[in-house]
């Protein structure tokens, strides 16, 4: 780690970039920025942000189950808790008794009021606050890791299925023809996005967070002509605006999520501006 | 292409019915479909057409049987391609090359192009006049282009069943006859038998081999002046076609 602290000094001979949390926060930002832009990119692909949308908000529940389970570490609760959540979300859905949109939206509503009500009752939930916005200048070292091996899962993921979920998302009957397992991919990425979001809550908010998985890849997919310029502009976007973000809020003394999803809005517009026609 | 008369293929739908609570969709449908054969589904709206293609594709439960036997190679697993209707491509950046490469290959298509692929699958849409396509997003293609594309997907390789569920539904005139004459044209020269949903009667009675006339259960079965003429069809449609 001190070898690695050592070349961003060198790299970026920056004033703040002495302090140890600056460069945690760096480092968390060129993991967590590509991760967000390359996982984003699917999800708004296969229409999903509703979806990711819900998962976040289910860590309030997940935060409120750890504290009355008395578990130290809130992000295993909020992960069983947010898989569980994700593939009972798909299997109502797959039942199509309603519209996605309207399942998801219950689905939604109840684990954040379910969360609220738990935690008014056990937890305090001004406690809990820190959630709701996130601070990227917390990560620790040994937290960098386990976001870098989520990393690495994630790519051996979009080796193996992302065609299949491309194929998904165009339909569902062709791909089942195809002999594609529709609701298998479906929950694996489900359970993907669930442990994506709910690990990086902390540092990213819960408010925000759908922002950041989804703006970027709005964004590219605004200037793309091909699937490969559209994760490529994705991931990009999302590391250009995680790392002016962090930068400029420490400039500014401002909070780092909330600058991230700014610069990312800016940018949306822009390439809306001159998107392909 | 080579004309190869096959018909020693058939894909056999045996008393296949459909129930869905109490309520029967498809009750003991029986049909055949033989290689260079264009079968076409007929019937109004809510007949049970859609049902039936889902449950070929095996998307809803069904009773009854579907088997599928082969002369030529003893092969007993029947391998479908499916053309939906439409597919959900709005504003999306997918390129031809991306939507045959994703449906049909193993390389993630959102990191790399395979050049051995990209000239394979260029290779095939060449078949079907569109290989001019390959690098144009989809969304970009006009209907007709679109068709040709989902066709070349679902018959990379060709498979011995190839279902469309209304093919050219929001397709001008002369886009649907080349349509047709292409169907006609892979009916004619490859091992493969094909199913048409269509409402296009005139087409119906131009290009297909076999029609079939449901509403829940086969209400009539025969070559398309059979069954356009038939007292079934006028029952259903109110009209003859001649």
């Amino acid at each position: 780690m001190e070898l690695i602290y050592n070349i961003i000094e060198f790299i970026l001979p920056l004033e703040f970039m002495e302090y140890d949390f600056m460069k945690n926060a760096l480092l968390a930002i060129f993991i967590i920025s590509p991760l967000f832009g390359l996982v984003g990119s699917m999800i708004v692909n296969n229409k999903m942000s509703f979806f990711s949308d819900a998962l976040g908000h289910s860590a309030l529940t997940g935060i409120a189950i750890g504290a009355i389970l008395g578990i130290s570490n809130y992000s295993l609760s909020m992960v069983i808790f947010a898989v569980i959540f994700a593939i009972l979300l798909n299997y109502i859905k797959n039942k199509k008794t309603a519209s996605t949109d309207t399942i998801i939206s219950v689905f939604s509503s109840v684990s954040i009021a379910l969360g609220l009500v738990l935690l008014s009752k056990y937890g305090g939930i001004n406690k809990y606050s820190q959630y709701l916005v996130g601070d990227i200048l917390s990560v620790t070292a040994s937290e960098i890791l386990m976001l870098l091996i989520m990393l690495i899962i994630t790519l051996l993921i979009w080796c193996k299925l992302s065609n299949e979920l491309i194929t998904i998302s165009t339909d569902v009957s062709l791909a089942r023809a195809k002999g594609i397992k529709v609701q298998v991919i479906e929950n694996v990425f489900g359970v993907l996005i669930a442990v994506l979001v709910m690990l990086t809550i902390k540092w990213v908010g819960i408010l925000l967070i759908n922002a950041l998985l989804i703006l970027p890849a709005a964004a590219a997919r605004n200037i793309s002509g091909n699937m490969r310029e559209y994760t490529i502009y994705s991931i990009l976007f999302s590391l250009v605006a995680g790392f002016t973000g962090l930068i400029l809020s420490y400039i500014f003394a401002v909070a780092t999520g909330p600058t991230i999803v700014v610069i990312s809005g800016i940018m949306y517009a822009v390439t809306f501006v001159f998107r392909k026609k | 292409m080579e004309r190869n008369d096959c018909k020693h293929c058939c894909t056999k739908v045996d008393k296949l019915t459909v129930k869905i609570e109490d309520n029967t969709i498809l009750d003991e449908i029986s049909m055949h479909m033989h290689c260079n054969e264009t079968t076409m589904l007929v019937g109004k709206n809510g007949a049970g057409k859609s049902t039936l293609v889902r449950a070929i594709l095996n998307e809803v439960p069904y009773t009854g049987n579907i088997s599928f036997s082969s002369k030529h190679n003893n092969s007993t697993k029947l391998t479908i391609g499916y053309v939906p209707q439409k597919i959900e491509i709005e504003a999306s950046p997918m390129s031809v090359y991306d939507f045959i490469a994703s449906v049909t290959g193993r390389g993630p298509v959102c990191f790399y192009k395979s050049k051995k692929q990209y000239a394979k699958i260029k290779e095939h849409l060449k078949e079907f006049g569109a290989d001019s396509l390959i690098d144009k997003r989809i969304c970009d293609l006009s209907g007709g282009q679109v068709q040709r594309v989902l066709i070349a997907a679902a018959t990379m390789p060709y498979p011995e069943l190839l279902i469309m569920d209304e093919p050219v539904s929001g397709i001008d005139a002369s886009g649907k006859q080349e349509f047709y004459k292409l169907i006609n044209e892979i009916k004619n020269t490859k091992d493969i038998a094909i199913l048409i949903i269509s409402h296009d009667f005139e087409y119906v009675r131009q290009y297909a081999d076999k029609v079939v006339l449901i509403n829940k259960k086969v209400l009539k079965s025969g070559t398309p002046e059979q069954v356009l003429t038939s007292s079934e069809f006028k029952n259903e449609f109110g009209m003859e076609v001649v």
